[in-house]
């Protein structure tokens, strides 16, 4: 533990004001979404919870605003500040499981194409090709569109998107690291190709996936948000924050903004301090820079 | 260069081939359209007449050779909601969509070039800092809530601009354009505003750090020590050497602009192709969607390919092969 503190990697963190905003906000979302529900007192899906009288309110600081629900109330009278909370919950958790899912997938796919080569490297790397000259929430939402709407829906067509970027990395790395000594001795020693793969291949493949997959998450929030916003994300009685943000905009035009711009707000505040924790993690493990 | 062209060509085929089935496989398996045609109360009997005119009684290996044949002849049957063949509502709300992506691209251009460049060539200026910051912060927003955003303080709150619609249009060659009216830009604006800022960001980030890696090339030494401007050195020697990676993401960015087109144009009830997509998805009118799909991969396609030649004009070491 002491290593790590002193070591040259937390002395660039320290220095670095991005990393300390960046993963600040990370920890913060981190908090928010592990004891956030226990701090609200009202469960905005608990019918019971909600009085029809409270809906509509503005935020606190404007006139008819109520000191209850800081961040105003929607049309049902729910909390923007609970349904946040609780948004948050699913927005984040769709984003690392599909990231999970996708690494575990991607690498999977990228090490056996690197290793064996021939046709099974051809097969994928083809795919990989195809699937990534067509962005990927056009994938998405075509798939979604096919499989109707659902959080298990939704993790499997990110993952369907997802894996790409993991394959083909790992792929090259793999390439690579097959020529060197280590691995030429492993095989002269007689180690079955599996065991090579999952002792000395994998470990030294995975550092370039720290950074991408950490982008990932971000990436993922955002594509859940568009798709939950176009109503083929997650269902109406799991709303992550992007169909919060569609809620709002239904009443819009009426002046109501609190309760589609603070979900708005939110997703930017955990995205940005993702992607300010990648860049620096990017610029931190990337050799050729140093 | 004709052997060149023709592989391109016999992969660009094959790619679109690949799409057709997977289209196909996902349409088939999802779903069953035959309600979307017959009405709520229809007998049994003429629900299995509407299958027999739909095709949908035949084996799937028979479906999807109609469905190829017609395709290729650029019949992609009728929609089931219009009644009008397919091709030609897609056709139709095409230009508004290039049209805005037009705008939205020229618009991230013509701001992440410079600031790009300004940033690479000073890293450490505060200015640079801050620009930096706000190409993160635009890749960090959700689009559809900028364009939320906008539309609540430009059309609801001051009514500067229109919240929906494309405004007044010019029909020139059969085409309708909106940009040739003053209400036509009027109404552009804020949906291309929305659609380029993530796009932005990204050109800007690569224009910076193209900078930055040609900077501390010999060549750039050199332009200096003979005395030319620095205008000169950034824009005439740097930026054209900084470019070469810009352009395979500004292929890539293209794509992208008009697969979020979809999303703009549903905020903006702008009426283009992508909000024709996301109406035929709530309504499952599989035709449209079939549509949508094969002609945007075509454009894909077709970007990619050009990305490729246009690399090699602009950099003669690399070779076509």
């Amino acid at each position: 533990m002491t290593a790590f503190f002193q070591s040259e990697f937390f002395y660039n963190y320290r220095r670095s004001s991005s990393a300390m905003i960046g993963s600040a906000l990370m920890a913060s979302f981190a908090l928010a979404v592990l004891v956030g529900p226990f701090l609200v007192s009202q469960n905005p899906y608990d019918i019971a919870a909600l009085d029809l009288m409270d809906s509509y309110k503005p935020p606190f600081w404007l006139e008819g605003g109520d000191p209850r629900f800081w961040l105003g109330t929607d049309g049902q009278g729910r909390d923007v500040w609970a349904s946040i909370l609780y948004g948050a919950r699913i927005s984040l958790f769709i984003g690392l499981v599909a990231m999970v899912a996708s690494c575990a997938i991607g690498t999977l796919l990228g090490l056996v194409a690197g290793f064996y080569g021939g046709l099974v490297d051809s097969v994928i790397m083809r795919i990989a090709d195809i699937q990534l000259s067509f962005p990927s929430i056009l994938i998405a939402l075509f798939l979604m569109s096919a499989v109707g709407t659902g959080i298990d829906k939704v993790l499997i067509a990110l993952t369907a998107v997802g894996w790409v970027v993991y394959a083909r990395t790992v792929r090259g790395s793999t390439l690579s690291e097959i020529e060197k000594e280590y691995v030429q001795a492993a095989r002269v020693a007689g180690l079955p190709n599996s065991k090579i793969i999952r002792k000395h291949v994998l470990p030294n493949v995975l550092t370039p996936l720290i950074v991408i997959a950490t982008i990932q998450v971000g990436t993922f929030v955002l594509i859940e948000a568009s798709l939950s916003f176009l109503g083929v994300g997650v269902p109406i009685t799991q709303p992550s924050l992007g169909l919060l943000i569609k809620n709002g905009f239904d009443v819009l035009f009426s002046g109501l903004w609190w309760t589609s711009v603070f979900p708005g707000v939110a997703i930017m505040m955990l995205v940005f301090g993702i992607n300010l924790f990648g860049d620096f993690l990017r610029d931190e493990l990337n050799p050729r820079l140093k | 260069m004709f052997g060149y062209l023709l592989k391109r060509m016999i992969q660009m085929s094959l790619v679109l081939w690949v799409v057709s089935v997977i289209v196909f496989l996902m349409m088939s398996f999802t779903g069953d359209p035959v309600f979307m045609v017959v009405p709520i109360d229809a007998t049994d009997a003429e629900i299995a007449q509407a299958r027999r005119i739909l095709g949908l009684d035949q084996s799937v290996l028979v479906q999807y050779w109609r469905f190829i044949s017609s395709l290729v002849q650029g019949d992609f049957g009728n929609s089931y909601v219009f009644r009008q063949p397919a091709l030609k509502l897609i056709l139709e709300r095409l230009p508004a969509t290039v049209e805005m992506v037009l705008v939205a691209m020229a618009l991230a251009l013509v701001v992440a070039i410079p600031l790009g460049v300004y940033a690479g060539a000073n890293p450490n200026s505060r200015i640079s800092r801050i620009i930096m910051a706000g190409s993160l912060l635009g890749i960090s927003l959700p689009g559809f809530w900028v364009g939320m955003v906008l539309i609540f303080l430009f059309a609801v709150h001051w009514g500067i601009f229109p919240s929906s619609g494309r405004g007044d249009t010019v029909e020139i060659f059969g085409l309708r354009i909106s940009l040739l009216t003053a209400d036509g830009w009027r109404h552009i604006i804020l949906p291309a505003l929305t659609l380029s800022l993530a796009t932005m960001a990204i050109l800007l980030r690569m224009t910076r750090a193209g900078m930055m890696e040609v900077g501390r090339q010999d060549f750039m030494k050199f332009a200096r020590a003979k005395g030319a401007t620095r205008r000169d050195v950034l824009y005439k020697h740097g930026l054209k050497n900084a470019l070469i990676p810009v352009i395979t993401i500004f292929g890539l960015q293209l794509g992208d602009l008009i697969a979020f087109a979809t999303i703009t144009e549903t905020i903006f009830s702008w009426p283009g192709m992508g909000k024709l997509l996301i109406d035929s998805i709530y309504r499952a009118d599989r035709p449209v969607i079939v549509v949508y799909l094969m002609l945007v991969a075509l454009i894909f396609v077709v970007i990619n390919f050009l990305v490729d030649i246009v690399y090699t004009l602009i950099d003669p070491r690399i070779a076509l092969k």
